[in-house]
Formats: structure tokens, C-alpha cells, sequence
């Protein structure tokens, strides 16, 4: 199988992806996607992508497995901590003013970032009025992310990242851990609606003061990253807030003049007063 | 062995890698870049996970090139050292810009050096110098083994000049490559670029 078959067939199983199953992953960024190509061909011991193409097409079963290859959900909770403590000092004492908050997690995987937002809101006694949007594509992702169970062995690290941002509860206070699993408290749940939604192929659900979205732009193409801020840019209330990963960047963005900096490392916007 | 003057001119994409015993060795490396330079670099280097990088400051005095952090997107300029930040695979997406991944560890590694190499051999092909270096894991030897199949050139680190040699010594248990040389030697290939 040469190189450039390889590529023929990827845009023919996303094309195919698109029209029988309605998720669009032809914008997304190739590079990363041919890894989680190549490592599906090797998962349902295909020897090409036609050959997956076919199972896709005619095995329904095969779909929602293939989206989890696809869609490698890896996340870990306060991710980045400094994230979190920009977000604690400089975005905090302004949805203080508001009297009731609506957040926007974008992407939001198995629901660490989600979980990890509600944390830092109930420190910081804004969990009460606040209702999280935790959307995602993949339907089997959003599932665990709503059951909030963990491995415990991942509890060391979200304890370590917790305390690197600043928390001033200690994060045992949100879980109960039993027979190696880590379940977190449905108080947090309670102000958590997680649902399905694509940045792709959907539009805007609500007005929010705060989108956070992190190292997801990072697996879209150019123009799919623009309607991606696009969507951003519209959900927002007036000055509103956009967060996103470390090492992404709306400079090229068509909608970059739409944003001011708030903490430049820690890629936290705000919309300005014309936007 | 072949005539390393035969690359001159024809490589648009450098790719290193590098694990255990790293640092020195690129700063070795870093300082043969000629001023000149018409290639991009990018560099894996395997790091404790949860340090924020310094390591393009650290670089930087050593090279007459730009050395900066990769981040997602930004075109790969000639001439320029880009560097893969912890926590996040590097790779090269077709229009020749940076993509970067947070996706699962290769060899216990994020970046992994086989991601960087595989992108590149199939965005640069046979333009590709990929280059490995000191450390001690598998990383690498199938990442090179792809910059082969596509036509680009494959150095290893001469292993008896590695400070840690089970990364070379895996590339070369898992096939041929173009030049095994020392650090000295790789610097002089890199010099005529």
C-alpha cells in the first residue's frame, strides 16, 4: 500500500463517516488522524482503510468503537494548573458579579476539565449558581464523563495538578474512592449537563460568560478551527471569556480581533465591547 | 557509508530525537547550524512531564538560528529550531505547519520521537534528515525506519559515543541507516546543509 492510496482511502472513509453517520471529521488536522487511522486498521485487524471502510458501512456495531479511536479521549483534571490560577485571579472576581453563570466546556472528553471546573467554582462559592456545559461528540465518552468514576491510581496526579492551581480544598473532599475507582460527588454533577455537540457540524446553544475549550483546536484544520472560534465568539455574552490549551492560538484566527488578552501563557480572552 | 555532501541543498525537514544524556548532545548539535540554514528543525526531547519547558532559553545561546517552542499551526520556517513542548506530541501537517497531539504515550512518551519522525516522513519524504541520538528507550527506530521507507536520510549516534546507547542500539537492531556517526560527525553533516 503506497502513500498516496493510504490518503485516498482516509478522505473516502471520512466521506463515508460523514454521510451514513453525521460525524464530520473531513476538517480535522491529518497528521494526528492518520496515527488514529493507522492504529483502527490495526484494532479491527484491517489490512486498509477500504477494508474499514467496508466493516464501518455495513457492521453498525463497528461505529462506535471507531469513534473511540478516533476521538482518543486523553485528559487528566487541572490540566496545566496555572490554567486554573489564571482563571482564579482574573476571571473569578468578574462572574462574581453576575447572578447566575453559564459555562461552556468544549470537548470535554471524559469529563476531567468539566469536573475540574466545578471544583474551582465551588471554591471559589460560585458552584451554586452556575450550570456547566460539558459538550462532546462521542456519545460512549460522555457516559463516563457523566458517571465521574476514575482510576484511583490517576488520583495522585489530579491531586498534585489541584494543589498546583491553587485549590484551597483538598480534592478528597469531592470524591469517594472504593474497590480502585474514584466516583466524584453528584453535588458537582448536579451543575453539570453533559451533552452531545460538534464543533463541527452544530451550531450555538447558549449565551455564556466563560467557553473553555483546550487542546481540542489542536486536532482541526485551519477553517474547522475558525468556525470552532466562530461558535466561541457567538456564545459568548458581552465580554465574555474564551480559554484555550497552552499551546494553541487564535492569532490566525479570522475572529482573533474579536478577543483582548487576559493571560497571554495561559491563553485566556476576552471578547471585546465591539465584538 | 555514504558521502554526506550529497545532502546539501536537498533536505527541507530536520528531525532529532533524543532522550537520556539529550541536552549536550544537541547543544553540540545546535552549534554546528550554520547561520544559512534553509531547513527547519525539529526537535523530541524526552522531558519529565509536568515542567514547563525553558529549554528553548537554554538553547538558544549555542545556535545562530531562531530556537522556539512549537506551538500548533505555526508554519515551519526555515532555517528555524522549533521545539516539542512537554505534554504534547510534534508532528507536521501537510501545508508544512506544526500540528501538535495530546494523544496516549508511545514508548512511555509524550512528544515520542516515532510521532515526529513518522509525520515528517510523510509530509517531507525524501527531504527528511532524521537524526538520533543518546537515550534509554525504543523510541525512534520505528519513526526512522519510516523517514527510510520514504526516501529520506537516517543518522544514528555512533553508540559507543552515546552517553545512554539503547535508543541508537534499538534503531540499529531494527534495520539498516544511512550514517552512524559521532556527535562530531553528525555536527559536519548538519554543517553542509
Amino acid at each position: 500500500m503506497t502513500s498516496k492510496d493510504f490518503e485516498i482511502e482516509l478522505h473516502l472513509l471520512l466521506d463515508a463517516i460523514y454521510l451514513k453517520y453525521h460525524y464530520d471529521f473531513r476538517g480535522y488536522a491529518m497528521a494526528s488522524l492518520r496515527r488514529r487511522a493507522r492504529a483502527a486498521m490495526t484494532l479491527f485487524h484491517c489490512e486498509t482503510l477500504s477494508q474499514l471502510q467496508d466493516r464501518v458501512l455495513h457492521d453498525p456495531e463497528v461505529f462506535p468503537d471507531l469513534l473511540d479511536v478516533l476521538t482518543v479521549p486523553v485528559s487528566e483534571m487541572f490540566r496545566d494548573p496555572s490554567y486554573f490560577r489564571s482563571l482564579r485571579a482574573s476571571v473569578m472576581p468578574v462572574l462574581r458579579t453576575y447572578p447566575s453563570l453559564k459555562i461552556w466546556v468544549a470537548g470535554c472528553s471524559t469529563g476531567e476539565e468539566a469536573y475540574s471546573m466545578a471544583i474551582l467554582l465551588h471554591e471559589e462559592g460560585l458552584l451554586a449558581r452556575t450550570i456547566i456545559y460539558a459538550t462532546d461528540i462521542n456519545p460512549h465518552t460522555l457516559r463516563r464523563a457523566e458517571a465521574g468514576v476514575y482510576d484511583v491510581d490517576r488520583i495522585q496526579t489530579f491531586t498534585a495538578n489541584h494543589a498546583r492551581a491553587g485549590g484551597h480544598s483538598s480534592l478528597s473532599d469531592y470524591y469517594t474512592a472504593a474497590y480502585g475507582r474514584a466516583v466524584f460527588n453528584r453535588a458537582l454533577r448536579q451543575h453539570i449537563v453533559f451533552s452531545d455537540h460538534s464543533l463541527a457540524t452544530d451550531s450555538v446553544f447558549a449565551e455564556v460568560q466563560l467557553v473553555s475549550c483546550r487542546n481540542v483546536l489542536i486536532y482541526f484544520n485551519r477553517e474547522l478551527q475558525d468556525r470552532a472560534v466562530g461558535l466561541f465568539r457567538e456564545a459568548l455574552c458581552r465580554r465574555g471569556y474564551l480559554g484555550i490549551g497552552a499551546k494553541e492560538s487564535i492569532r490566525f484566527s479570522p475572529h482573533a480581533d474579536a478577543f483582548e488578552d487576559v493571560a497571554r501563557d495561559d491563553r485566556i480572552f476576552r471578547k471585546r465591547e465591539s465584538a | 557509508m555514504i558521502d554526506g555532501t550529497r545532502l546539501t541543498g536537498t533536505i527541507d525537514l530536520v528531525v532529532i530525537g533524543a532522550s537520556a544524556g539529550g541536552v549536550e548532545a544537541l547543544i553540540e548539535l545546535l552549534r554546528a547550524l550554520p547561520p544559512t540554514l534553509r531547513a527547519g528543525v525539529l526537535i523530541v526531547l524526552h522531558l519529565p512531564r509536568d515542567r514547563r519547558s525553558v529549554l528553548a532559553e537554554v538553547f538558544q545561546p549555542y545556535c545562530a538560528v531562531p530556537v522556539r517552542d512549537a506551538q500548533d499551526k505555526d508554519p515551519v520556517e526555515p532555517g528555524t529550531v522549533y521545539l516539542a513542548p512537554a505534554d504534547y506530541h510534534l508532528l507536521v501537517d501537510d501545508t508544512r505547519s506544526i500540528a501538535l497531539s495530546v494523544d496516549e504515550l508511545v514508548h512511555f512518551s509524550r512528544p515520542s520521537v516515532d510521532v515526529l519522525f513518522e509525520a515528517a516522513a510523510e509530509v517531507y519524504r525524501e527531504r527528511t534528515l532524521a537524526i538520533l541520538l543518546t537515550g534509554g528507550s525504543d523510541d525512534g527506530a520505528a519513526g526512522l525506519a519510516a523517514v527510510r521507507r520514504a526516501g529520506g536520510w537516517t543518522v544514528v549516534q555512533d553508540p559507543s559515543t552515546a552517553r545512554v546507547p539503547m535508543m541508537v542500539e534499538a534503531a540499529l537492531a531494527r534495520g539498516p541507516v544511512d550514517f552512524v556517526l559521532p556527535l562530531e560527525g553528525i555536527a559536519e553533516l548538519l554543517g553542509r546543509l
